[in-house]
């Protein structure tokens, strides 16, 4: 895709606020979700799952299972014959059914397929495993040290230098420059180590999904997810069928923010539904959930940053170790990535590490790996200007990234927001309104690459004027509305006219995962596009009308009109008119596109927030949040304010009291949502988000995604208000009333 | 599994009596999370809102004065709708009305939150603070207990079989008197206490407090009463204010846990005495004014 895709325009519903299309449906219950499907004669899934951290399994026997009335089907890892070619898959798995070891607590190690649940439950019971418990390791350090308990043999990619653990499974390495004299120039020199605890994306719909696998080895598969064709190719090649063979379709999604690109219980239903010939339904609790899907990374951070008196950075360097749970993720690599992507720097090296514990495997969660690093770089730049006597604001700037700065993981940056938002927030008014006793204030920076990837999008032209547009990526984020109203822009009819669906796999070409901030991008791309296409077939059908050359009609306002005075004299002829006489001109008309888009743009955002400590309990309140963001071009603003105003949400939870708590046995001791807390929402005061627009080059209308990058700086905005507040450096993550009142009393 | 429904106590008694696995339904709030989580399963339901005097808050007389009786199936959020009972006992009620959410609140009872039997139960340090009576009956007949009486260790109450509360009863007290409670939790709301406290505390003319009580939650298996004397005597100074944080601190028995640490609920307990005692003392003389 060219990267000179913008052309300035006016724009006539792009940047509205129309109605969602959703929104009914949504709040009158109507929507059907994962688990709103069912189907004749179906069953119901459970899993049975390890209560230890880290056990080999001797023996399971399912017999007696098996022998009770109203159960269908049991399976276990000896169901699963197929092994996955690729190591992701296989890794995947070996998450959705244990094989010879439970790596985790929550781990299956067995599931079973019955009429009811009283009867599935009983027979979870009924299911006898023999383990061999093993020691576990739940933290990054020590799980890195040799000698920790290992979870796998012979895993370690080359990278690894000796004298670690295997379950360090990698370490790659980024940035330019000469370090030593960076730092050799520095007049300052700040070095603090960090830490952040594993949090889950917390999404409100738990996983669910009812299928169904006939003995002609066909499938239909109706699931919650963020990307029905990923689901489709991970559970063919584990149940060992062709991709043709196998029917996705993804339900609505309440929530995910990464932690649905993956399976957990798909391959499992599937399976349970082929060896009992029904149906199949299954649905996690929240305690599974939390045990069992997400969460991201528990990290442990080195940063050293060396700046001159007057405000100069100098050199720069990070240490990012992850552990990413029980499998490979890249994770640390992506920190090590991102942390310093908002500056300028002349000498940089980061170094990041993917490491193995006996906890769930992570899932992407929003920005994954990103937030943490942000956490630990700007908590150090805070101090470093606080050092050199200089506002944190103007220090960022001095230092800031921008058009043609050599970016910390390579490449050079075209056009980019970063300086638009830090002089966006010191403008603010925010930035300047006094505090009180007790309060302080903080501000971060963050950034996201952001991703284009693979899109098929077809636009129908309907007889009666009216717009269908199927896409292929679950709506998380307001997608269905984006795309009916970038079709409408481009076709020059009103929104209402055009109706947006998520087709199934089997309806539209590849499409990658609603992931990366990608679809308003790259689906919009792909829609504007399959207009244009479409625009292409109706002026042709003019032109026959007409009896003229198609070239000599151009397309104004949703209508087909001759080019200039040499083209002919004919009224203009509108979409619906064509569309009426479609079956006499040629046919039915319908546009399309499909890319593996790039173009996508970085994103950077500024946060403010300002906070209350109470000194005699630790308690922190959140008094005041401004999110400044670039988001390219706004497609639906409403939609744009929700995504600052939730990453800003989930990085308040991450960064006061969300947190995997594990027990000495390595059980996790808070699988719930009374002490794994999220933030209520009288716990918020109104998140304020401030939009910019610095057109995406790579977009025609300059969009630039939006999801992500608003989760990646309230960690490290936060910890700098409540240390400023505090008047104690928080450097770890989540700073809970205990850990606070701690400080605050070692002072 | 059996739905009951009796009409009188002693159907109820005889119904729990008849079935030793069968379970006491009034707001429902902790007994379905339950259920449905598959921790229990009991053979039978006995629901006693059905039965006169479980809805109801009334006077009593008695020969201190008038007392408020309140029955073991009235939801906590009746008791802050209910105007003489909020001025009478605001500590007891504000304790009430922390339980869950504004849903919750609507179903559940202060009995059901006592005979969970948990440590850091919302509605019960005040109710301790104020020296309520628990109203027992059973197949030998009805007794009233301190409230302290009731849960013996987490998640076990000292009911005997057949036996259920019917009401709470808290005593007749001076109109210069009043009550505060106050709990810890990381969020603001929708939580579980890590520390819970209350002071309740009696006035002469002058403000000086003339008797005092204090109960800690959430810091030991049970709710522990404290001795508020540290502020008998005073006007609540600031001296005698750090003496009482000072008892609270000594006095709580909390362990490590995923909400709290040792040291953070001893400090924090010391902390809610003096802010609880402060508010309740402060009501007290508005009380009196």
């Amino acid at each position: 895709m060219a990267k000179d895709e913008f052309q300035t325009r006016e724009f006539k519903v792009v940047g509205t606020r129309v109605p969602r299309p959703d929104g009914l449906d949504k709040v009158t219950g109507r929507a059907r979700y994962g688990a709103d499907m069912s189907a004749p004669g179906m069953l119901h899934g459970y899993c049975l799952r390890s209560p230890h951290a880290h056990a080999r399994i001797v023996s399971i026997d399912t017999s007696a299972a098996e022998a009770m009335s109203g159960v269908k089907a049991v399976v276990t890892r000896a169901d699963f014959t197929v092994t996955p070619e690729d190591q992701g898959t296989r890794d995947i798995l070996d998450n959705v059914m244990a094989d010879k070891k439970a790596l985790y607590d929550g781990h299956t190690v067995a599931a079973v397929a019955a009429t009811s649940r009283s009867a599935g439950m009983k027979a979870l019971k009924a299911i006898k495993v023999e383990y061999e418990v093993l020691p576990h390791v739940i933290d990054v350090d020590e799980a890195m040290k040799p000698g920790a308990p290992e979870l796998h043999e012979g895993r370690s990619q080359e990278s690894v230098p000796e004298g670690y653990s295997q379950n360090v499974l990698a370490r790659s390495q980024y940035g330019h420059g000469d370090i030593d004299a960076g730092f050799a120039k520095a007049d300052v020199i700040i070095e603090r180590s960090f830490t952040t605890a594993a949090t889950h994306q917390g999404y409100i719909e738990p996983h669910a999904c009812l299928a169904t696998m006939g003995n002609d080895n066909q499938g239909d598969l109706f699931c919650c997810t963020q990307g029905h064709f990923l689901v489709r190719s991970t559970c063919a090649e584990i149940m060992g069928m062709e991709s043709g063979r196998l029917r996705v379709t993804s339900s609505e999604i309440g929530g995910g923010f990464g932690g649905k690109t993956t399976v957990f219980l798909e391959p499992v239903a599937l399976m349970l539904s082929k060896k009992s010939g029904k149906p199949v339904k299954m649905t996690m609790s929240r305690d599974e959930v939390l045990r069992a899907s997400g969460p991201t990374a528990s990290t442990s951070i080195d940063i050293k940053i060396g700046a001159t008196k007057d405000g100069r950075i100098t050199g720069a360097w990070g240490d990012f170790r992850y552990q990413s749970g029980a499998f490979y993720a890249m994770n640390g690599a992506l920190g090590a990535m991102c942390g310093f992507a908002p500056y300028d720097l002349e000498n940089l090296k980061t170094v990041g590490w993917e490491v193995v514990t006996n906890r769930p495997k992570a899932a992407a969660y929003r920005a994954p790996g990103a937030p943490m690093a942000a956490f630990a770089v700007e908590s150090v730049m805070d101090e470093l200007a606080s050092s050199i006597g200089m506002d944190p604001i103007d220090f960022r700037l001095m230092n800031g990234a921008e058009e043609g700065t050599k970016s910390a993981y390579g490449p050079t940056y075209p056009a980019i927001g970063l300086k638009a938002t830090l002089e966006a927030a010191k403008a603010h008014p925010h930035w300047s309104a006094p505090l009180g006793e007790n309060q302080g204030r903080g501000v971060g920076c963050g950034f996201w690459f952001n991703f284009g990837g693979n899109t098929s999008v077809s636009l129908m032209i309907n007889p009666d004027g009216t717009v269908s547009l199927s896409e292929g990526n679950p709506d998380i984020g307001g997608s269905r509305a984006s795309m009916s109203m970038m079709a409408a822009e481009e076709l020059g009819i009103p929104y209402r006219q055009v109706r947006t669906i998520i087709a199934d796999t089997a309806s539209l070409g590849e499409n990658d995962v609603t992931d990366g901030s990608r679809v308003t991008f790259a689906v919009g791309l792909a829609t504007i596009k399959a207009a244009r296409h479409a625009i292409e077939t109706m002026k042709a059908r003019a032109a026959k009308t007409w009896g003229i050359d198609a070239d000599a009609v151009e397309w104004v306002d949703g209508a087909a009109q001759p080019a200039g005075p040499n083209a002919g004299k004919f009224p203009p002829l509108t979409l619906k008119e064509i569309a009426a006489t479609m079956s006499n001109t040629g046919g039915p008309i319908s546009g399309h596109h499909e890319a593996n888009a790039e173009g996508a743009g970085v994103s950077f955002g500024t946060h403010i927030c300002d906070t209350e400590v109470d000194p005699e309990t630790g308690a922190v309140k959140i008094l005041r949040y401004t999110v400044f963001q670039d988001a390219g071009k706004a497609v639906h603003p409403d939609y744009v304010e929700g995504q600052l105003q939730g990453g800003a949400v989930q990085g308040i939870g991450w960064a006061l009291n969300e947190e995997y708590v594990y027990g000495e046995d390595g059980t996790l001791q808070n699988p719930g949502f009374l002490d794994y807390r999220i933030p209520v929402a009288s716990d918020l005061p109104m998140i304020e988000p401030v939009i910019l627009e610095i057109p995406n080059p790579g977009h025609p209308y300059g969009v630039r995604g939006v999801g992500e990058t608003g989760i990646v700086p309230p960690l490290a905005t936060i910890a700098n208000a409540v240390s400023r507040a505090a008047d104690v450096r928080m450097t770890s993550l989540p700073m809970s009333p205990p850990k606070l009142l701690a400080a605050i009393k070692a002072k | 599994m059996k739905f009951q429904s009796p009409q009188t106590v002693d159907d109820a008694i005889a119904m729990l009596a008849a079935d030793t696995n069968a379970r006491v339904l009034a707001g429902g709030t902790d007994l379905l999370v339950r259920l449905r989580s598959g921790h229990i399963s009991p053979s039978a339901i006995v629901d006693i809102k059905h039965i006169s005097g479980m809805r109801d808050i009334t006077q009593e007389d008695t020969p201190e004065g008038s007392g408020w009786r309140i029955g073991a199936a009235v939801s906590c959020a009746e008791m802050g709708e209910h105007a003489g009972l909020v001025a009478a006992y605001p500590g007891v009620v504000e304790g009430a009305e922390l339980i869950g959410s504004t849903q919750v609140q609507g179903r559940c009872t202060m009995v059901g939150n006592l005979c969970n039997a948990g440590p850091a139960g919302d509605s019960v340090p005040a109710m301790v603070a104020a020296g309520a009576l628990i109203r027992v009956a059973g197949p030998n007949g009805t007794r009233d207990v301190p409230v302290l009486d009731i849960p013996v260790a987490p998640g076990k109450t000292s009911l005997t079989e057949g036996e259920f509360v019917t009401s709470v009863f808290l005593p007749a007290r001076p109109d210069n008197a009043s009550d505060a409670y106050l709990r810890f939790i990381p969020r603001t709301e929708m939580d579980i206490a890590v520390v819970g406290c209350a002071v309740n505390l009696t006035l002469d003319a002058q403000g000086t407090v003339t008797a005092a009580s204090m109960s800690l939650g959430a810091v030991g298996p049970k709710v522990k009463q404290v001795d508020a004397s540290a502020i008998v005597g005073s006007t609540c100074d600031d001296a005698s204010l750090d003496a009482l944080a000072a008892a609270a601190t000594e006095a709580a028995t909390p362990i490590d846990d995923k909400r709290g640490t040792i040291a953070f609920r001893k400090d924090v307990s010391g902390v809610l005495a003096k802010r609880a005692a402060k508010i309740a003392y402060t009501r007290a003389k508005g009380a009196s004014a």
